[in-house]
């Protein structure tokens, strides 16, 4: 058979493992969708861990875990960079920039937000008293840092949505969730006007709102595990 | 008139900072460095770093870059042309970042604690710290370095624990990285401090250890 007469070798198979209302499966599956890759999604019950789970992510055994040809890759912002890289094409949207110096000034932030804003939020969301005062003032001093820094910009990045915004997206849909279930107000009225307005663009892109839990269901979900979060965050600060 | 060149900030016993004279120096570029007092930082740095204040800080051509990995992988996209530090396949880039991370996310924490430890309570933070390392060595398996035949970004990352472990088993007198322990990753160590540019870029073991015993008195005595 003659090169030309072969068929076409069939993309590797994708599936992605999830569990409901992560807002880091979410990052990956907006990736995913920006990059036009279709998937299947695998749903964990994460009380009851699938062996899937448990032999393709042995190190944290949790979600997201993308499988691309049976192949493992762990870690959100990790999964997003390889889907960035392994899935594009020439009509597909960047996710992270192009030029290196605007890719580190992106994956600084993408830290940024991940230590100095997502860590003590979920800290001051399930402890109280001194500790409590202490991750909140934490928080709220980072997310002013992250509002000067949208300086009137539409996303983190500019015009177009992509990495530092998918680093940030719990801010845009899950803290409001996360302070009503916790009964913590973080955020006051009229505070962080530039990452209310980013929140809007966000939740609002075309992508996006594909992958947004609904809100019901993501408060319930939360409430429903407040006590497991509240001991695992006890015992955390505890062995600090 | 623009700023031109690289200059690095840091300080001599900083094991992240490193990383980046490793990456620069396998890069051969030439590049000013800057060591700064911690405790009475420059304005070169605070105008540089406003955000987080630490150091390792690069800046090239006048634009500044923090955090040890991101410049690390910053200096292999900007020097594209030159010896590569990150693995060319996607897959096996995600994987090495998957372990970098894990490594400064659960390695470097569970390390710190055999600082100020004693006794019984060192054993336990010991044997936790080995299993830490022992997940990482699987990394390794096989392989002369973690970017395979050669160095690469997984070593970089991972390198400090080579010159400063030994040190602080020495300040502590804790047993960590043992052939016993950890096989491949005590003779990784050798392999690793072997190669030129890691040895040129290494602060004085000596000056390191007096260093770390007298931070430890420290501690210990507050």
């Amino acid at each position: 058979m003659s090169s030309s007469q072969q068929p076409a070798q069939a993309p590797a198979p994708v599936r992605l493992i999830t569990a409901f209302g992560s807002p880091f499966a979410h990052r990956v599956e907006v990736a995913l969708a920006l990059k036009g890759v279709p998937y299947e999604l695998v749903v964990e019950d994460l009380a009851s861990k699938s062996e899937l789970l448990l032999a393709h992510n042995p190190v944290h055994r949790s979600v997201p875990v993308l499988l691309h040809g049976g192949r493992a890759v762990c870690e959100s912002l990790v999964i997003v960079e390889y889907v960035d890289e392994a899935f594009h094409h020439g009509a597909a949207p960047r996710i992270l920039p192009t030029d290196p110096y605007d890719r580190a000034t992106a994956r600084f932030w993408a830290q940024f937000i991940a230590d100095k804003c997502l860590k003590p939020l979920w800290l001051s969301m399930w402890t109280d008293g001194e500790a409590q005062a202490r991750f909140a003032r934490e928080t709220k001093e980072s997310l002013a840092v992250l509002d000067a820094q949208l300086d009137g910009k539409r996303f983190f990045g500019g015009d177009a949505l992509g990495f530092v915004d998918l680093a940030a997206c719990t801010l845009a849909h899950w803290l409001d969730v996360l302070e009503e279930v916790a009964g913590k107000r973080l955020v006051g009225d009229g505070e962080y006007p530039a990452l209310r307005r980013w929140a809007k663009e966000y939740t609002s892109d075309e992508t996006v709102r594909r992958f947004l839990p609904d809100r019901d269901e993501l408060v319930a979900f939360f409430a429903a595990n407040k006590e497991r979060y509240t001991s695992m965050v006890r015992a955390a600060v505890q062995r600090q | 008139m623009a700023e031109k060149g690289v200059k690095v900030f840091g300080m001599w016993a900083s094991p992240m900072v490193v990383r980046v004279e490793w990456a620069l120096r396998l890069k051969g570029v030439e590049y000013e460095y800057v060591d700064e007092d911690l405790a009475n930082k420059s304005a070169d740095l605070l105008r540089y770093n406003p955000v987080t204040k630490k150091v390792p800080v690069l800046v090239h051509d006048g634009k500044p870059i923090a955090e040890s990995t991101i410049i690390v992988e910053y200096i292999d996209e900007a020097w594209k042309g030159e010896y590569p530090i990150m693995p060319a396949d996607p897959y096996d880039r995600a994987q090495a970042r998957f372990w970098a991370r894990y490594a400064d996310e659960k390695c470097n924490p569970a390390l710190f604690p055999i600082f100020t430890a004693t006794g019984e309570a060192q054993r336990k933070v010991v044997h936790e710290a080995q299993q830490c390392l022992k997940t990482l060595e699987t990394a390794l398996e096989g392989k002369k370095f973690f970017g395979g035949d050669d160095v690469g970004y997984l070593d970089i990352v991972l390198g400090w624990y080579a010159h400063w472990l030994p040190v602080i088993e020495e300040v502590t007198g804790a047993s960590v990285v043992t052939d016993e322990a950890l096989p491949l990753m005590k003779a990784w160590f050798d392999r690793f401090l072997a190669v030129d540019v890691v040895k040129a870029a290494l602060p004085d073991k000596d000056k390191l250890l007096a260093a770390n015993k007298a931070r430890r008195e420290q501690l210990l005595s507050a």
